[in-house]
Formats: C-alpha cells, sequence, structure tokens
C-alpha cells in the first residue's frame, strides 16, 4: 500500500474514532513545476510540492467536510474532529450516506507520460521561449505578454469504511501564449495553447503560430451591424458553451430546480448533428481516471443524441435522491473541498463538414473566435445568454473583415437545436472544463453590435 | 500575537534565507502562512456543506538576474522550508547576496472585535437560517433560496535577504444569499453579500438585509423587458458599480501589465485619461473594508494611492519587483493568493471619488439610457483595453426617469473611451466586495463609487 494510501486509511479510522458512523478519504499528491516566459528570458520558474487530506464524515442524516495538511496521525486526529464537529452543524438529509462498495474499475491507460518528471527544468524553459520564439516571428507581432509551461504529477487515494475506494497517478502539461499585435487603430490580442500529458507531446511551433494568427488577423476590426446570421462557433468557444451544457446537466442542479435542462429529460434539446457524451475513460481526456472524486468507476455516458437529452449526470448523492445509480460524476477541485457533481470530460461528436465547407454553408454570417463574460454573461438557471465576442465576418463563404466588440445573445437550449453542422476536426480545450469539440455551425443566432 | 515570530523563527527565516541564496542570487524572501476556515451554506431550507480546514505552509523565492526561482511546501515545519529553499535554488548559479540579519516588525493588524473562531458554529447556522426566512418571506414568487456564510483567518509571516520581517493576523467574513423567483414559466434570480476584513462584529445590524435584497432583485427581473440594444448614455450604481471602474481602469494600472507594454495606459502616466471631475484612489488600509491588510504579501505597508487626479494618470500600483524595476516606490500592492503563490502587482480596494452631482440628476439629465445597478461579473483584455460586463439588475431611463427592468443586459466598451466619457460622479458613495482573479490567483478585493455616468456606451441586449 502507498503512503497515501495508508493515510487515507488511517483518517477513516481517526474519523471513526472521534464518532463518525462512516467515512470516506481523499489524499491527494501533486509535484507542480511551471515556466513563464517573456521577450526570450526566463521571468519565473516555480517547483511545488503539495500533499493534503480532506475527509467526508456521516454520523446520521448529517454530511460534515474537514480538511488540512498535517498528515501525522496527530495532525489526522485534528482533521478527524474538525470533520465530525463540522457535521453536528449540518441539518440530518434523508438522502445522505457513504457511497457505496463500487464494481471493479476500469484501467484506462496512458494516463501518464514519463516524458514529464525526465525534462530538466531548462528543457521545459526552452519549450516555453520557443513557443514564445515562433509567436514573434509572425510579421505583424509586437510582443508576447507572457508565455507558460506547466506540468503537474498527481496521485490520488481514496479510502472509505466501506472498503470502496481505490488510487491512480496522471500527468498532464500545457502551455500557452498571449500574443500581441498592433494595427493602426489599436492593439490585439491572440491565445494559443497546447495540451499533452507529457512535454514531448506539446508542439511549440504550432502553439506560436495560433496565438500569432489570431492576434493579427484581428488587426484592423471593427463592429458588425446588429443583426441575426449563421454564426460558426470556434472550437475554443463550442467547448465553452459546451462545458455550461454539463453543469446544466449535472443532476444536483436539476433537483434543485436550477437547471435549464431540468424539466427536458427525454425531450428534444438539440439538433441531430450536435451528439454528446461524458466519457471519463477518453485516454485524451483530463478528467480521465478509473474512478471519481468518491471511488465510483468512470465510464461513458450519452447525454445528447438524436437530439434528445438520454439522462443527468449523477454523483452517490444525487443517485440516491434521484432513485437511480451513480454515473461516476463526482468530481472535485482537489482535498480542500468535497466531491461534487461534474462532468468528466465532455465529448462532442464530429461531424462530416471540414473547416472550409462549415464556411461555405454558412454563406453570409459570422465566425466566432472569442467570448469573454461567461461566467457574468450566461444565467445557470435559465440558460439565458448574452456574452461578449470577437471574430470574423464570413462573406460568401469564406472568412472575411475581422469583428470585434459584439454580442451574441440566446439561450443554450435554442442555440443547440439551431445546430446545423458539426465540424470534421475536433479539438481537446481546457475551458469549461474538459472538453473535446469540433467547429460548430449555428443556424441563427442574435449579434448585437453598431 | 502580532509580529512574524509566532509563525515563522527568526533563527530558521535567516538559515532558509542563506540556504536560498547558497548558488546564487540578489534578493530571497521566505513567506510562511497558516490558514484556517469555516465555511457553511443553506440550501432547501437545510444546513449542509459544512467544511472545516485548517493548512500551512511555505513559498520561497529567489530573485536573479530578472528571472524568479520559486518553490512552495505544505508544512512549516524547519525541514519542510529548507526544503523548499533548495529546490528555488536548485536551477540558480550566479553572484549572490549577502543577506542582512533580520529586524523583526510588529505592525498592529487590523482590529478584529469578535473572532469567528470563538463564536459556536451554531449561532453561524442560525444567521444562515435568517438569510434564507427573509428570503422567503420577501414574496410569494421566491421558489428558491440559499446563502452561505465564509469565515477565513490568514496569519502570514514575510522574511527578506534585506533584513525585512513582518507579519500580519487577517481574519475575513463574508455571507452571500441567492433567490430564485418564478412566475408563470419566467425564472429569475438575485444575488447579495456582506463580507468585511472585520470579525462576527460585521452581523451585528442586520445581516438578513442581503437576503431580502437579493430576493427583491429576483423579484424584480420578474417583470423585465428585454434589455435594449445600442449606443445610448449608461448611469452605473454606486458600491458593486465600481466593479467596472475595477476591470477597465484598475487592472490596467497594475504595474506588470504596464512594464510588458499590455496595459492602454502604459504610455499615459502624467497624461488626461479623463474629465478632470474624476478623482480615483486605490486603498489598502481603509478600516475594516475587504480588500484591506496590514501589509501586502511582500512585507510592504499597505497605503492609499491616488492613482487618477482631476482626470489625469497620476500612479500605478507596484509589486516590490515592479517598483525596483522602474526606480518607483512599493504601493503596497503586491499581493498573493496562498503560499503557493508569487505575489504580483494587485488592487487592495479601488473606488472613485465622491463627487458634486445628485443621484437624481445624473437619471434626470437623460433622455433615453439605461442605468446598470450591479454586475455579475465581467472581464477585460487589460492589452486592448477591450472590455465586457453582464448586468444583473438593469432599468430602462426615459425622460429622465427609471423605468422597467431590463434582463439581458451586457455592457461593450473599450477602457480608454469608457473611461473619457464618464460626464458625472455622484457625490453618494459606498463600497462592496469582490473576488478578483488575475493569473490563476483569487484575491480579495473591495470596489467603490457613487452613482457615475458614462454619455455612451454599447449594450448589446436581446430586444429586436
Amino acid at each position: 500500500m502507498s503512503t497515501l494510501a495508508e493515510w487515507a486509511g488511517g483518517a477513516v479510522e481517526a474519523a471513526i474514532a472521534a464518532g463518525a458512523a462512516d467515512a470516506e478519504a481523499y489524499a491527494g499528491e501533486a509535484e507542480n513545476r511551471e515556466v513563464r516566459v517573456h521577450a526570450g528570458e526566463v521571468e519565473s520558474l516555480t517547483a511545488a510540492t503539495q500533499r493534503g487530506l480532506g475527509l467526508r464524515v456521516w454520523i446520521g442524516g448529517r454530511v460534515g467536510y474537514g480538511f488540512g495538511t498535517d498528515l501525522s496521525p496527530e495532525g489526522l486526529a485534528a482533521v478527524a474532529a474538525r470533520a465530525v464537529e463540522a457535521g453536528g452543524v449540518a441539518d440530518e438529509d434523508e438522502f445522505a450516506g457513504v457511497p457505496g462498495g463500487a464494481d471493479a474499475a476500469p484501467e484506462p491507460t496512458g494516463l501518464t507520460d514519463p516524458s514529464r518528471a525526465a525534462w530538466s527544468p531548462a528543457e521545459i524553459a526552452e519549450l516555453a521561449l520557443a513557443v514564445e520564439r515562433r509567436a514573434l516571428a509572425d510579421q505583424g507581432v509586437v510582443a508576447v505578454e507572457q508565455a507558460v509551461y506547466f506540468d503537474s504529477g498527481e496521485r490520488v487515494a481514496i479510502a472509505s469504511s466501506t472498503g470502496a475506494g481505490g488510487e491512480y497517478e496522471t500527468t498532464s502539461c500545457y502551455a500557452y501564449l498571449q500574443a500581441l499585435a498592433d494595427g493602426e487603430d489599436g492593439r490585439e490580442t491572440g491565445l494559443g495553447f497546447g495540451l499533452a500529458r507529457g512535454p514531448k507531446d506539446l508542439d511549440p511551433e504550432a502553439i506560436g503560430r495560433e496565438g500569432a494568427e489570431r492576434a493579427t488577423e484581428m488587426i484592423g476590426s471593427t463592429k458588425p451591424a446588429s443583426r441575426s446570421c449563421p454564426v460558426v462557433l470556434d472550437p475554443t468557444v463550442a467547448a465553452s458553451f459546451v462545458g455550461l451544457i454539463g453543469k446544466a446537466a449535472g443532476a444536483d442542479s436539476v433537483q434543485r430546480g436550477r437547471s435549464p435542462l431540468g424539466h427536458l429529460l427525454g425531450e428534444e434539446v438539440a439538433a441531430e448533428a450536435f451528439v454528446l457524451h461524458d466519457d471519463g475513460l477518453d485516454p485524451a481526456g483530463f478528467g480521465t481516471a478509473p474512478i471519481d472524486a468518491e471511488g465510483t468507476p468512470r465510464r461513458r455516458t450519452a447525454l445528447i443524441e438524436g437530439g434528445r437529452l438520454r439522462t443527468f449526470l449523477f454523483d452517490s448523492y444525487t443517485a440516491r435522491r434521484g432513485a437511480t445509480a451513480s454515473t461516476g460524476n463526482a468530481g472535485r477541485s482537489g482535498y480542500r473541498a468535497p466531491p461534487g457533481v461534474s462532468a468528466s470530460n465532455l465529448v462532442v461528436a464530429a461531424g462530416s463538414a471540414s473547416a472550409e465547407e462549415l464556411l461555405r454553408d454558412a454563406g453570409d454570417g459570422i465566425y466566432v473566435n472569442d467570448v469573454a463574460g461567461l461566467h457574468s454573461g450566461v444565467n445557470p438557471v435559465t440558460g439565458v445568454f448574452s456574452v461578449g465576442a470577437s471574430g470574423r465576418a464570413i462573406r460568401a463563404g469564406e472568412k472575411a473583415e475581422p469583428l470585434r466588440e459584439f454580442t451574441i445573445a440566446g439561450d443554450l437550449v435554442s442555440m443547440l437545436r439551431a445546430v446545423r453542422a458539426a465540424g470534421s476536426e475536433p479539438r481537446w480545450v481546457p475551458f469549461g472544463g474538459s472538453v473535446s469539440a469540433p467547429p460548430l455551425l449555428i443556424g441563427e443566432m442574435a449579434v448585437s453590435g453598431s | 500575537m502580532s509580529g512574524p515570530e509566532g509563525l515563522l523563527d527568526s533563527a530558521v527565516a535567516e538559515r532558509v534565507i542563506a540556504r536560498a541564496l547558497a548558488h546564487g542570487g540578489e534578493f530571497a524572501e521566505v513567506f510562511a502562512e497558516r490558514r484556517s476556515g469555516l465555511t457553511l451554506a443553506i440550501d432547501e431550507s437545510r444546513i449542509e456543506s459544512v467544511q472545516s480546514g485548517a493548512e500551512e505552509g511555505a513559498g520561497v523565492r529567489v530573485l536573479s538576474g530578472g528571472t524568479t526561482y520559486f518553490a512552495h511546501v505544505d508544512g512549516l515545519d524547519p525541514a519542510d522550508l529548507e526544503r523548499a529553499a533548495e529546490e528555488a535554488a536548485a536551477a540558480l548559479r550566479g553572484s549572490r547576496a549577502e543577506p542582512r540579519p533580520l529586524r523583526a516588525e510588529a505592525p498592529a493588524p487590523l482590529p478584529i472585535e469578535r473572532p469567528p473562531g470563538e463564536v459556536p458554529a451554531s449561532r453561524k447556522a442560525e444567521l444562515l437560517r435568517e438569510l434564507d426566512e427573509r428570503s422567503r418571506g420577501a414574496g410569494a414568487a421566491i421558489a428558491q433560496a440559499s446563502a452561505s456564510y465564509a469565515e477565513a483567518r490568514r496569519e502570514v509571516a514575510v522574511a527578506n535577504s534585506t533584513g525585512l520581517f513582518s507579519g500580519d493576523d487577517r481574519t475575513r467574513v463574508r455571507i452571500g444569499a441567492q433567490a430564485v423567483a418564478r412566475r408563470e414559466g419566467r425564472v429569475e434570480t438575485g444575488a447579495e453579500t456582506l463580507g468585511a476584513h472585520r470579525g462576527f462584529e460585521l452581523f451585528d445590524d442586520d445581516p438578513g438585509a442581503i437576503a431580502e435584497a437579493a430576493a427583491d432583485k429576483a423579484l424584480t427581473l420578474l417583470d423585465a423587458v428585454p434589455a435594449p440594444t445600442g449606443s445610448m448614455p449608461v448611469v452605473v450604481g454606486g458600491g458593486f458599480g465600481g466593479v467596472l471602474f475595477h476591470e477597465m481602469t484598475g487592472h490596467g494600472l497594475e504595474a506588470d501589465h504596464v512594464q510588458k507594454g499590455a496595459s492602454v495606459y502604459a504610455d499615459k502616466l502624467g497624461e488626461v485619461v479623463a474629465r478632470p471631475l474624476l478623482t480615483a484612489y486605490d486603498d489598502g488600509r481603509l478600516p475594516g473594508e475587504w480588500g484591506s491588510d496590514a501589509i501586502d504579501d511582500e512585507g510592504a505597508p499597505t497605503q492609499k494611492t491616488r492613482v487618477i487626479e482631476d482626470g489625469r494618470l497620476v500612479a500605478f500600483l507596484h509589486d516590490r519587483r515592479s517598483a525596483e524595476r522602474e526606480g518607483a516606490a512599493q504601493t503596497g500592492n503586491g499581493r498573493r493568493e496562498s503560499f503557493r503563490h508569487l505575489p504580483i502587482p494587485r488592487m487592495t480596494n479601488t473606488y472613485i471619488a465622491p463627487g458634486d452631482a445628485e443621484p437624481e440628476a445624473i437619471v434626470g439629465e437623460v433622455e433615453k439610457g439605461f442605468y446598470a445597478v450591479s454586475f455579475a461579473g465581467g472581464q477585460v483584455d487589460p492589452a486592448t483595453g477591450d472590455f465586457v460586463f453582464g448586468v444583473n439588475e438593469g432599468y430602462l431611463i426615459e425622460g429622465g426617469k427609471v423605468t422597467r427592468p431590463c434582463r439581458g443586459a451586457t455592457l461593450v466598451g473599450n477602457c480608454l473611451q469608457a473611461l473619457a466619457a464618464i460626464d458625472a460622479v455622484g457625490n453618494d458613495f459606498w463600497m462592496k466586495t469582490g473576488i478578483c482573479g488575475k493569473g490563476g490567483q483569487k484575491v480579495p478585493v473591495g470596489t467603490g463609487q457613487g452613482h457615475v455616468r458614462i454619455a455612451a456606451m454599447t449594450v448589446g441586449g436581446t430586444a429586436t
């Protein structure tokens, strides 16, 4: 047994000794590195180790949560005391209960890459510098605000008084940059990024080029006229919206009457062209693991298929409350917070249209490169949104002049119903969770400009 | 104990600093922190999500030739700290500075009358039950209510190779209320918060009022019409309305953006950026305010900095590094979310100072416009100055009067133009709390102002 699993087991024992009827511990340990570069120099180099433990306890129908970084026997006893005390404050909840002993977990492979640990600080710094150099090589790029490389090796162990639990290890890394370009009437920025399990699979050339292109293509941008027209969402933008759909499909918001999808189970919520899965086992997804945050096996779940909403996403609590089974969708942001319902990896099925075909199909409309203000511009209960956007005009089926300072507005379900086609080239995007999305052509959308 | 030595022994700190500089570096620092907190929530009239935690750890950084080497560890044992020093220094090769002996200072932390840790948890649950009842009692159309309580204490100590050795003890409490109103298939939400760098005494006078305010917002929106579309005068409300200034101007004044040329204000120091009626401050010393601390997270005393004086840009906000880079004085704005983060220039409490205009007159002079009372949040690209704000409570202004509530409004614009277009600043004034994110770090900030009018701004609504 690993040290991590021993800590988790020790915390469960401490909780029972402190008066809990049941307990579940989540121990996490991570090694992270980050390099930030600017103007050909390394700005900062960070190395970090983190470890801590979170403990959920059940006393009758009451639930409490404690966490801490002191993993000595005394430290674990203190965490247990905190959790039991917290449980004493909570009200009883008839659906509260420790997650049961689970089925055998799948064993997804490819979740770690040895190059993460093997690459030296000098090598990862060179990768970030290469990203910046590539962007600066582009005429029109005046500077790179920063180029960043980050990697993480993470280990998790879960133990429970029911015997449920498990352990796994993942690695991940990403690099991104914000390129700056100057036009006659102002400055433009462009984001480029890449994700992988290890640095050997990041392509600094492609990342730098993307940032540069996104910045320079915006030079000379103007405000479009207000109208209703076909809109193509870039994969990064589609992913952000899909992240919102994933939240709306969480059983917690549904059961509490706070989801725009709440009353639509089995109903038509999207055009046939829009197919969405939650896939906790896709090897390329950063949300992939053998088990979810409370030890339930991860799995693949059809959310929207044939235009209909097939299911909601459940953790053990919402499953008990909804008299169904967990879909393995307990997630957590680390040991500091208890698990809650969240999507693992949201995967939008690719369609058959190439990028060019999507534009041709749109005819006359707008390609949305970027949206801003998603967290403030969307009503999570109704799904009504109005968000800032920038992108390119589409004229006669081709990208034309750059556009900025406009908003796109509508509501999530109407938008899904208006999806006319999905592109053939999906991309993993870390916005809105872990999402793989192709570009999407929306038949009609309200655009507000001048 | 307000000095740093309750958290970090001076002999240990000196050893860690020396070790951090072992392979080179001009400057080294150790930042130690102990944090503890309690959060709970009420939803469906049931107390839940009760969470209690305690963490401690330290971050060590070394500066050498423009590069920052940083490492952080969980735990405050001398061995943990020395491990962090070694990791920070691992990749370093160069000439080294001689660290100076530490001189301990004990700045007075902000006063806390009733430490929340000494208040029974059941009292906090009662507070949430009161919020829940007040929301639900606000109207028959209130379908759901929820509320949350959070208390946090951060004890910090910072020591560096210049001999600085200081500390702070920070306690913050905050409550929030959310309500959902439903009528005939329409669903609207409202939210309100109350927070301070204070103890439980914050809740002495009528904390339940925020629950009624949240419910009233949701109820008002039930009668809302789609927001208008187009360019028009916009009157922004006080308090959290200040988030507009925070986003569109404040971030552009943070010196790290400025020095990289990634701020639209980069070449504007000393220039007129607004009409003479506008003066603004960043003030990390406002008593009890959410964004206040005794020292920043590099040990520099917080201060009141005038950033715009009668329309002229007069100062940027600095941390140690940005100040050193241009020979400016530190302004006490070097903040970090925790020991796991590097300090960067951040706002504290940022506000537009009260002006001369009567709030009624500010609205009364508008024939057709929009009144944005509060925002759901916003986003700005400091390099381009483009910003977008979601309005969660807004009204039409027609014939000099506030008339119908609007839903789904977004304000879109550019910082420089919008700031220059402010043509009235009200003589009313209040502050609100916010959580500001930058570079992956969240810190508490205060925003404030009275009513302010922007002569013309794009409102992106859903009205056709």
